[in-house]
């Protein structure tokens, strides 16, 4: 009973992490994304045991086809609502029918004209690019200081990072507006990708587990062929742990895309070409509304809704293992 | 933790020079340094700074803080508004997560059974979650309209009168776990991984023993996935304490139409005390008081959840 007592885990970073180091000291330094797929594959190898026999179709098997085709559904549905609902006249957003009666599409090139969506785009995309590629490199560095050296103080420094993942965001609200307001970064998106600078726990601890999966050894070869410490990290352990990197490139992005609570304190009160993507679309959400003098234009809404999912839906398209194994890794740290 | 050959190796290595370590030491400090930078900037110092704060009448425009002692956290007793966004937000959690965790568990058990083609589901399954929750919120305003939404309309199709979803203080916190519900695949992908991992010849050799699927459930799907459980019930309350986003883009995006006091949510409250109305102290008092919330309920969950979750190194 060894799956037992050693459960491989869906990224399996000992695995994937031998397997590329395997690679790297038979050919090229840079491993392939695909590794950790290929430890997956290695790892659900080991955790189904026998070839599985045909399953008879019986009453619960057609059952649970039908519950998994309706939930499947049930999840479409809002989003092949939304397409419909984007290429809608006014009048008719909010029927039910998933065929617009009058097409509109000219919804698609009004939209432009009507909101300031191509600089919420734009804003949004360059804070999570930033958002993103800071918050990978600094977590990688810091999860390397904890995963390979020793020195005093470690364990309770790492229980510290951890900690931090509990700490409710609302606690630390008010005092960081206030620190940016201090250092006079307020209006503009600096508070929004600034803090990403220094690492964020989960980010830290994913890492952290990823590069324990590497081996020692090819590190203490490294230091005696003349490797600095800076260099082990760079030529080596980056190389080596892509897969992580691409999962928390990929979750901060979308973190950052999704933020509305920042850009509400910190740009709200600013030029509404200066909004990012939740922001701008919450305003428009109000402009249009009847309560507030609006037309109830919310054909607009929804294209501008439709616009700004579209990069996401891509995003998993290409990324989408990544997606799900980095929330499935999620579940690992407690 | 489990043990890794890079951490392993450590311990077994034989005592170098203490230079060397003291060099190791140095480097390996200023790798962590960006964290311990941020951390004693942005969340050690951001704390203390919201505890002085609390105790002050700390003024935006002048960047001046006189001390009050106790007053913000003595108005804040006396506001019937905390309390209220309080009851509100803790009906919602306890509304919330118990339907989360076993939506997301019927979804996994489904797609773990059902074998080839999972893969595909869990796909389409993950669709709302990728969906930028301002756009999620757009189109559950439209649909949860309570006279021309589509949820009302598919309702009264089979005779039933839909509620007014977003007026009627009843049926505002369903709304919002009706959106996030829609989202619950994240939960979901966490559970399938835990079931993936559950070894199936527990199942084979019970019902040998004559054990049915129910039984099966309780006696070993359960206690297998309940750490992940455990783990999930812990996460999904402190969001469901900290609920904003949705509850701001329903009811409160709109500064001109009066929202129902039933969709007053404790992080809205906060919000608006903050940067609505720019009493600091007031506000930080409130997330001081939210973080004591947490911290005891994260407490008390932990407690109960030892006595019942599994763990494997246990054994």
């Amino acid at each position: 009973m060894s799956t037992l007592t050693d459960p491989p885990p869906d990224i399996d970073p000992p695995d994937a992490a031998t397997a590329a180091a395997h690679r790297t000291a038979a050919s090229s330094p840079a491993a392939a994304p695909g590794t950790v797929l290929a430890g997956r594959r290695l790892s659900s190898r080991r955790v189904i045991p026998a070839p599985r026999r045909r399953r008879p179709v019986t009453a619960g098997s057609v059952l649970r086809w039908a519950v998994v085709i309706l939930m499947s559904l049930v999840f479409l549905y809002p989003l092949a609502w939304l397409l419909a609902a984007s290429l809608k006249p006014r009048g008719e957003v909010f029927d039910n029918a998933l065929i617009p009666r009058t097409f509109q599409p000219q919804n698609f090139v009004e939209v432009w004209n009507q909101l300031p969506l191509l600089n919420w785009v734009g804003n949004s995309i360059l804070i999570a690019l930033l958002a993103a590629a800071f918050v990978t490199i600094s977590s990688s560095l810091v999860a390397f200081g904890f995963a390979y050296f020793i020195f005093p103080g470690r364990n309770f420094l790492f229980g510290l990072v951890l900690a931090t993942m509990m700490l409710p965001g609302a606690v630390t609200l008010v005092p960081q507006y206030l620190i940016w307001n201090q250092l006079g970064f307020v209006g503009t998106t600096v508070p929004l990708w600034g803090m990403n600078l220094f690492g964020s726990a989960f980010y830290i601890f994913l890492q952290r587990q990823f590069f324990l999966g590497l081996p020692r050894e090819i590190f203490e070869a490294a230091r005696v062929d003349g490797v600095g410490y800076f260099g082990l990290f760079w030529r080596m352990a980056l190389p080596l742990s892509i897969p992580s990197f691409v999962i928390v490139f990929l979750f901060e992005f979308q973190a950052s895309w999704n933020n509305l609570q920042s850009a509400l304190v910190y740009l709200n009160f600013g030029a509404p070409e200066q909004y990012t993507v939740p922001l701008g679309i919450a305003s428009a959400m109000t402009r249009y509304s009847p309560t507030n003098g609006g037309q109830g234009d919310y054909q607009y809404v929804m294209v501008a809704a439709l616009v700004v999912t579209i990069p996401m839906l891509v995003l998993f398209a290409f990324g989408q293992r990544y997606f799900i194994e980095g929330a499935a890794t999620q579940g690992r740290k407690g | 933790m489990t043990s890794s050959p890079l951490s392993r190796a450590v311990p077994r290595a034989p005592r170098r020079r203490s230079r060397m370590n003291r060099r190791e030491a140095i480097a390996g400090f200023l790798f962590i340094s960006p964290w311990i930078v941020g951390f004693a900037i942005f969340t050690l110092g951001a704390m203390v700074y919201s505890l002085v704060i609390s105790f002050s009448n700390y003024q935006l425009a002048t960047n001046t803080a006189a001390p009050v002692g106790f007053t913000n956290y003595r108005l804040l007793l006396e506001d019937p508004k905390v309390a209220t966004a309080l009851g509100n937000t803790l009906f919602y959690a306890v509304m919330a997560v118990p339907l989360e965790i076993a939506f997301a568990l019927f979804l996994a058990m489904q797609l773990n059974r059902i074998g080839r083609g999972a893969g595909f589901f869990r796909t389409l399954y993950y669709l709302p979650k990728m969906t930028p929750t301002v756009a999620t919120a757009s189109i559950f305003f439209l649909l949860l309209n309570g006279n021309q939404g589509a949820v009302n309309k598919a309702l009264a199709a089979i005779g039933i009168q839909g509620p007014q979803w977003l007026l009627d203080p009843d049926w505002v916190k369903p709304s919002i776990v009706l959106m996030t519900l829609w989202g619950v695949s994240g939960t979901m992908v966490i559970l399938l991984a835990a079931l993936k991992n559950v070894p199936r010849d527990l199942y084979e050799v019970s019902s040998i023993d004559g054990a049915g699927p129910v039984r099966q459930f309780f006696a070993i799907t359960l206690p297998m996935i309940s750490g992940a459980l455990f783990f999930n019930v812990i996460v999904l309350t402190i969001a469901a304490l900290q609920v904003f986003d949705q509850a701001y883009l329903l009811f409160y995006r709109d500064q001109v139409q009066a929202a129902p006091d039933a969709s007053l949510f404790y992080g809205v409250y906060l919000f608006q005390q903050a940067f609505r109305q720019f009493n600091f102290g007031f506000a930080a008092a409130m997330a001081w008081l939210l973080f004591v919330i947490i911290l005891l309920i994260s407490l008390l969950q932990v407690r109960i959840g030892n006595r019942f979750v599994y763990y494997e190194q246990d054994r």
